[in-house]
């Protein structure tokens, strides 16, 4: 039967945009503007989804996605919330978690066997026996959880959007918009944000039987519309609070990252549940759901109500059912001296009967617990919390209409790292001490009266406007309470329970009782326990009800109960929404389209793409890398650099700064000479490596590793702090270019391209000079890490394609061939060079590495060299060393990180490098073994995969002893 | 439906007795007095009292019981370390976790799931080999898999990660679990209880009474309580109570953060953890995605959130799963990790006697749980470590013997 009213002047629906929608299968009708449940509730639909655990059927409780009861599914996404999500043409919609549909759900015996389910049952059974576990767990799982994920689902990334503002007001209803209209004249930057669709708070249902509210929302917006220093957003919710006013604004589109100088925190309260049974039944609802799909959506809760209230909204309530025609049997009232305000006069004039001291005991279902066919009603003692069941009597209804209490929207303001104090007059946490900045006005604040409201957010917004500098008279706020919005305990004992305090985990009053007698009696254990406020409404309409019954069964005042942790989000937040479009930066060296058009196959090198070798037709790819290494020890070959870490260390101290960093010496250094640089941490353990060139007195040029650089950098900046030398730091990485010419031929090559004298003499190993290459200056330097005779010329990163280009041309005749990383490791390993990372891990040393030659001790300090010390002292537990299999080795292959075992059984070390090098004709590596066996010779045993042993003998580096060119 | 709930249901008893004693009068002086009622704390004490005797124990606790990292550890259970002493150990952990629901008789959901750790890079993979071959030695089941295993155990996974980081290889370790943490705090608490240990929540320490570097008491917010034995498992707080020891350790605390999904139906049957993308998730027994993510980089003692992190973390969580766009996080929550050097514990005796450390427990507390209860039990009781921690020991930053596991920390930290 439709439920939908003519049209309303408050409403949200689109007349003239009707659409259709499918539900379970079935076809409904609804209009632009009505979200999914508002649309099936007009049309008559009660069973709107499933209750996680006992499958009981649900309706509407919030309409304010304060509640989970309505999941739906529509075959591309799930969990979707019925309660805000605006229905679209031609959706096809099913309830999550059933088992035959939501009016067949299979599982539905569940809750009939509710008693052998109880608080923590998962705790007590099914561990035993062990072997049965699984079998158990399978079932368990498979019965928890709520939508299936769809695998299809398309991978959306929203954009993310960063904006300032002075002050950003959360909450868009009374109170929020007239501190927004008295904020906007001093003009400072203001964002107002709320959840909802449209503004307007509850001046957009609560109505109260007046048309009051309207006009006043309808004034707010058309003043506030004059200030274009004022935006407003709506559909856009505050998902947490972080440090500094950072706050994440969610919308459909994506999320806005607003840092706001000041934040007026207006966000409302969430309105409690009473507790009793059945209260979960289709057609029992909260005051504000009622007057939500009243006002808004034009449909009527329910046709004849049984109004259960303990405050001032419910009367209110009672007023718009009466105004929409819905028949109100009764008010019941928890409170012994009822309510205090004129609407009594008003609703008793229309004649309802309003009993006081009175409770809903238990709702009796209608068919299949589909909704609801009537209230038992009784009277009810404050004091001891029961009810007196003499005087128990039956309405019929279809509808209960629940108004007891409300709990702030304070999420953001703990997050912000509020003090809150319970006040008992409004029986509500309210902030009592704000951090800077932060500010809370209205219902979270725990003012209630609409006037008193539109005060307190002229009082916040003053306060916000003289904490940004400007000069504002002060507001002051007449807090007072006629009667308390809240009721203390409204809580109804029934001995079949099912009176429900948490509607996501159907937790319900003696399920806290049971908790709190096993030991779970403070609120965080009891939380853990229960899981009360863990589902995905996060406690909103069931934390404040778990603390007041915490609170009456250990006999403490509410206040000493506290609450749990709010923690972000406030509303749970979409991955794709967080993630954002997800970037991952990478860096290109300005030879990488060259690259790419010869077939180089990359590789990530930190943040870098390297080619790790050149794809050739016809050849593997391990015969690729032959031919590259191949062409390096015969005639020539060169590898893009560029991607090295190139630090200018500057100034008078530039020296004294390097001694202090690295563990060489360096005050001895001849200008236009490199040294070896190494970088240990404090405990002595090998971080990085590179070359040192003096430039000038005062000025040293490094190299450090492709992967490290912005961490040498970022230490190199730090140490500078603390030691506050005279030096100047540039990290010019990807300002050169950089190239390493090496092989035989390499000379003759670059000769042609240079007037610098390249023989020995004039450029010895170690040199490193300014000159020109193909006419682009550049920075040469003779090193020889992959090959005795090379040259590493650093250019401007945009010449750096040129002299590439005229090597390649000028060295075509010789067989210059370019090479790669994977190639790279190979001829150093010919080389007999240890690489920092592969060879060593997160503890070496360097007298493990055997890299003591590198160290300066007598120097008075270097970073790591305390440590140094000490270590020196300590036997060593294992040494790197270079070694070869046997000449001919075929068989199982040795794989990196096969242990080394002693004749003992133990791990003596591990393989950090092997490589066949087809110049030396055998496997070459380098493993950590017994330091007490690492002569020239001694034999060691390789534990291959499989489980055999391998031996192989500690060799004399460099593994080629290829004669440089003369 | 097991006949243990039927029984339950029909008793008249229910609800259970109490799972411990709301104690809040303590004695004047115990045998013992252990500090941080968390899993470790709480197992150390069960162990005191079940393999000691020493029953005449008071567990402090500032908070409420496994409120510090027991509760905000994504719960992961593994032993495939670097170092054979650190597999050892946290074998002999994950032995002791596989009958412990039937031990403490609560069932812990000690979930055995399988753990992969993904490896997007050929020299990540290496460290995995590394890892591979010292869990072989010392015979932990642990080995290096292609991306073809990890499709058939995970085929919702997208082995290329969106393109951007495609997986090379993965770290396979069979016994890697998921617990219920928080039960594992209640489990040994109600045990430890049940053999007359005294467990005061709500009871900070305030100073401890060191007298000719011997310890003879610690002062609390109920009042000062005499003993000779004193054990600190209080993780993020280390630092405070090795203050009032006047002990010095090389501990530096981290927020490590975490959140969890909305519930939906299983799909995640196994563990993963990515290091390049700072990723680990499982799917609880409740439905929801765990996850994790790195270190924060920075040195702080707060329990807050950041935005960066989460973002971050979804950001690679889509790279992994694509599909899971609209799927929504519900919660977010840090913790304070106890970092060390090596990123191994600190476990035994100090130079103070009578004072015991249980420490340095960074990111890999949770699954050490019954271990290090058992074995900081047994230093009490002995005064002496036993061989299995005694690499552990707080001398190894001075003598520069340390116990490197940083290669198998779960994600690059």
């Amino acid at each position: 039967m439709s439920k939908r009213l003519p049209q309303r002047a408050s409403e949200w629906l689109k007349r003239d945009k009707p659409i259709s929608f499918y539900f379970e299968g079935q076809k409904y009708q609804a209009y632009e503007g009505d979200t999914i449940s508002s649309a099936l509730w007009a049309a008559g639909e009660t069973v709107l989804g499933r209750s996680f655990k006992y499958h009981r059927p649900r309706g509407v409780l919030s309409l304010a996605n304060h509640d989970v009861n309505v999941m739906l599914a529509d075959g591309t996404d799930t969990n979707m919330r019925g309660d805000v999500l605006p229905v679209q043409d031609g959706m096809q919609l099913t309830v999550v978690n059933t088992d035959g549909g939501v009016k067949n759900d299979k599982k539905r015996f569940i809750d009939a066997i509710s008693s052998i389910l109880p608080v923590g049952f998962y705790y007590k059974a099914f561990h035993t026996p062990r072997s049965l576990f699984p079998f158990w767990e399978n079932i368990i799982r498979k019965s928890a959880g709520l939508g299936v994920v769809n695998f299809n689902y398309p991978r959306e990334l929203k954009r993310k959007l960063h904006t300032h503002c002075d002050l950003l007001i959360i909450g868009a209803g009374p109170t929020g918009l007239t501190a927004a209209l008295m904020a906007a004249p001093h003009g400072v930057n203001i964002i107002v944000v709320d959840e909802n669709a449209q503004a307007g708070g509850s001046l957009s249902y609560d109505l109260g039987g007046s048309d009051e509210s309207a006009k006043r929302l309808a004034d707010l917006l058309a003043e506030l519309a004059k200030y274009p220093n004022v935006t407003l957003r709506t559909g856009a919710y505050a998902a947490g609070y972080y440090t500094d006013h950072l706050i994440p604004i969610v919308e459909t589109t994506g999320i806005t990252k607003v840092r706001a100088k000041a934040v007026i925190v207006a966000s409302g309260a969430f309105e409690q549940p009473p507790v009793f049974r059945n209260n979960d039944l289709p057609g029992v609802m909260l005051a504000t759901a009622a007057q939500r799909l009243l006002a808004r959506y034009a449909t009527k809760p329910c046709e004849s109500a049984v109004v259960f209230a303990a405050n001032k909204q419910g009367y209110r309530a009672a007023m718009d059912l009466l105004d929409a025609g819905v028949t109100v049997k009764a008010i019941v009232d928890l409170r012994a001296e009822g309510e205090p305000c004129s609407l009594v006069d008003a609703i008793k004039s229309r004649g309802v009967a309003i009993y006081n001291g009175a409770c809903v005991y238990e709702v009796l279902p209608a068919a299949n617990k589909f909704g609801v066919k009537g209230a038992v009603i009784c009277s009810y003692d404050e004091a001891s919390a029961k009810p007196l069941l003499h005087d128990r009597f039956t309405l019929a209804c279809d509808g209960i209409i629940m108004s007891a209490g409300w709990a702030p929207a304070a999420a953001l303001l703990y997050q912000a790292g509020t003090g809150m104090r319970y006040e008992k007059s409004a029986e509500q946490f309210v902030p009592a001490k704000l951090p800077a900045g932060m500010f809370a006005a209205g219902k979270v604040n725990g003012i209630f009266d609409l006037a008193q409201r539109l005060q307190d957010g002229a009082r916040a917004a003053s306060e916000a406007l003289t904490y940004l500098g400007k000069q504002v008279p002060s507001v002051t706020v007449d807090r007072e309470y006629i009667a308390s919005p809240s009721h203390p305990y409204p809580m109804v004992e029934h001995p079949k329970g099912k009176n429900f305090v948490d509607f996501d985990e159907d937790i319900s009053i003696k399920d806290f009782v049971h908790a709190a007698q096993e030991g779970f009696d403070n609120i965080e254990l009891m939380k853990r326990f229960t899981t009360v406020g863990m589902g995905p409404s996060q406690g909103k309409h069931s934390n404040m009800n778990a603390i007041r019954i915490l609170a009456r069964i250990r006999q403490l005042p509410v206040e000493r109960i506290g609450t749990t942790t709010a923690r972000p989000f406030f509303h749970p937040t979409p991955i794709g929404h967080l993630a954002g479009r997800g970037l991952h930066p990478h860096r290109l060296t300005t030879l990488h389209g060259w690259h790419e058009a010869h077939d180089a196959e990359f590789t990530d090198v930190g943040v870098w793409k390297r080619p790790a070798w050149y794809r050739r037709a016809g050849l593997e790819k391990q015969q690729a890398i032959y031919e590259e290494a191949l062409a390096v020890r015969k005639a020539a070959g060169m590898i893009d650099v560029g991607t090295l870490g190139k630090l200018e260390v500057r100034g008078p101290d530039a020296a004294e700064f390097l001694e202090r960093f690295y563990t060489g010496s360096f005050k001895t250094q001849k200008i236009g000479r490199t040294r070896y640089a190494l970088l240990l941490d404090e405990a002595g353990v090998m971080v990085d490596d590179g070359i040192a060139c003096r430039i000038a007195e005062d000025y040293f040029y490094i190299t450090a590793s492709t992967t490290n650089a912005a961490a040498v950098y970022r230490e190199m900046q730090r140490w500078l702090q603390i030691w506050q030398l005279d030096v100047g730091l540039v990290n010019v990485t990807g300002a050169y270019g950089g190239i390493n010419l090496a092989g035989p031929a390499a000379r003759g090559i670059l000769s042609r391209l240079t007037l610098r004298p390249l023989d020995d003499a004039s450029l010895p190993f170690g040199a490193v000079c300014d000159t020109e290459i193909a006419g682009v200056p550049a920075r040469l330097i003779r090193v020889g890490f992959v090959s005795d005779l090379a040259f590493e010329m650093h250019v401007p990163a945009g010449s750096a394609q040129h002299v590439w280009n005229a090597l390649l041309e000028n060295g075509a005749a010789e067989g210059l061939r370019p090479f790669g990383t994977d190639t790279q490791r190979l001829l150093r390993l010919e080389m007999g060079n240890h690489l920092i990372g592969q060879d060593t891990d997160g503890l070496t040393q360097p007298f493990e590495a055997g890299s003591e030659g590198a160290i300066q001790f007598e120097k008075p300090f270097f970073i790591g060299q305390r440590s140094l010390q000490i270590i020196a002292r300590k036997p060593l537990n294992k040494r790197l060393v270079p070694f070869t299999l046997s000449e001919g080795y075929q068989g199982e292959t040795i794989n990196e990180c096969n242990l080394v075992i002693g004749a003992d059984g133990n791990i003596k070390g591990r393989v950090t490098s092997i490589a066949f090098s087809p110049t030396v004709g055998r496997f070459i590596g380098f493993a950590y073994v017994d330091p007490a066996n690492v002569a020239e010779g001694a034999a060691f045993n390789i534990r291959t995969d499989s489980g055999s042993l391998v031996m192989a003998r500690v060799a004399a580096t460099p593994f080629v002893q290829l004669q440089s060119e003369a | 439906m097991p006949l243990r709930l039927l029984k339950y249901a029909l008793s008249r008893k229910h609800p259970a007795p109490r799972f411990f004693r709301d104690c809040t009068e303590p004695k004047k002086s115990y045998d013992a007095v252990i500090i941080g009622g968390g899993g470790h704390g709480l197992a150390a004490a069960y162990y005191l009292a079940k393999d000691h005797g020493i029953t005449n124990v008071a567990v402090l606790e500032k908070g409420y019981i496994g409120g510090g990292n027991t509760g905000r550890n994504t719960t992961i259970v593994r032993s495939n370390y670097l170092t054979p002493e650190g597999v050892n150990f946290y074998d002999a952990s994950v032995k002791i976790y596989e009958g412990l629901s039937e031990e403490l008789d609560i069932n812990l959901f000690y979930s055995t799931r399988g753990h992969f750790t993904l490896a997007h890079t050929e020299s990540a993979l290496r460290t995995m080999r590394w890892r591979a071959e010292v869990n072989k030695h010392v015979g932990v089941d642990s080995y290096v898999v292609g991306p073809d295993e990890i499709s058939k155990a995970c085929p919702q996974l997208d082995i290329s990660c969106s393109g951007k980081a495609p997986i090379v290889g993965a770290l396979y370790h069979g016994p890697g679990s998921i617990a219920r943490h928080d039960a594992v705090a209640w489990g040994y608490a109600r045990g430890a209880d049940s053999m007359g240990v005294e467990i005061f929540q709500n009871t900070e320490v305030t100073g401890l009474d060191i007298q000719s570097g011997k310890i003879k008491g610690v002062h609390t917010s109920r009042g000062y309580i005499a003993t000779n034995k004193v054990l600190s498992a209080v993780a993020g707080f280390t630092p405070r109570i090795t203050n009032m020891a006047g002990v010095d350790t090389p501990i530096v605390i981290h927020p490590l953060q975490a959140c969890v999904s909305e519930p939906m139906k299983p799909w995640l049957n196994t563990i993963l953890v990515s290091g390049s993308l700072h990723v680990y998730v499982s799917q609880s027994s409740r439905g929801e995605l765990v996850m994790g993510s790195s270190l924060d980089p920075y040195e702080v003692h707060s329990t807050r959130s950041s935005l960066d992190f989460v973002e971050g973390l979804t950001s690679h969580m889509l790279d992994m799963f694509p599909f899971l766009s609209n799927v929504k996080i519900v919660r977010q929550w840090a913790g304070m990790a106890d970092m060390t050097p090596d990123f191994s514990p600190i476990m035994g005796t100090t130079p103070v006697e009578g004072f015991y450390l249980d420490a340095g427990w960074g990111t890999w507390g949770f699954k050490a749980t019954p271990i290090s209860g058992k074995t900081m039990a047994a230093t009490m009781a002995n005064d002496q470590a036993p061989e299995l921690i005694k690499p552990f020991r707080l001398s190894r930053f001075e003598d520069y013997d340390l116990t490197g596991e940083k290669g198998a920390a779960s994600v690059g930290h």
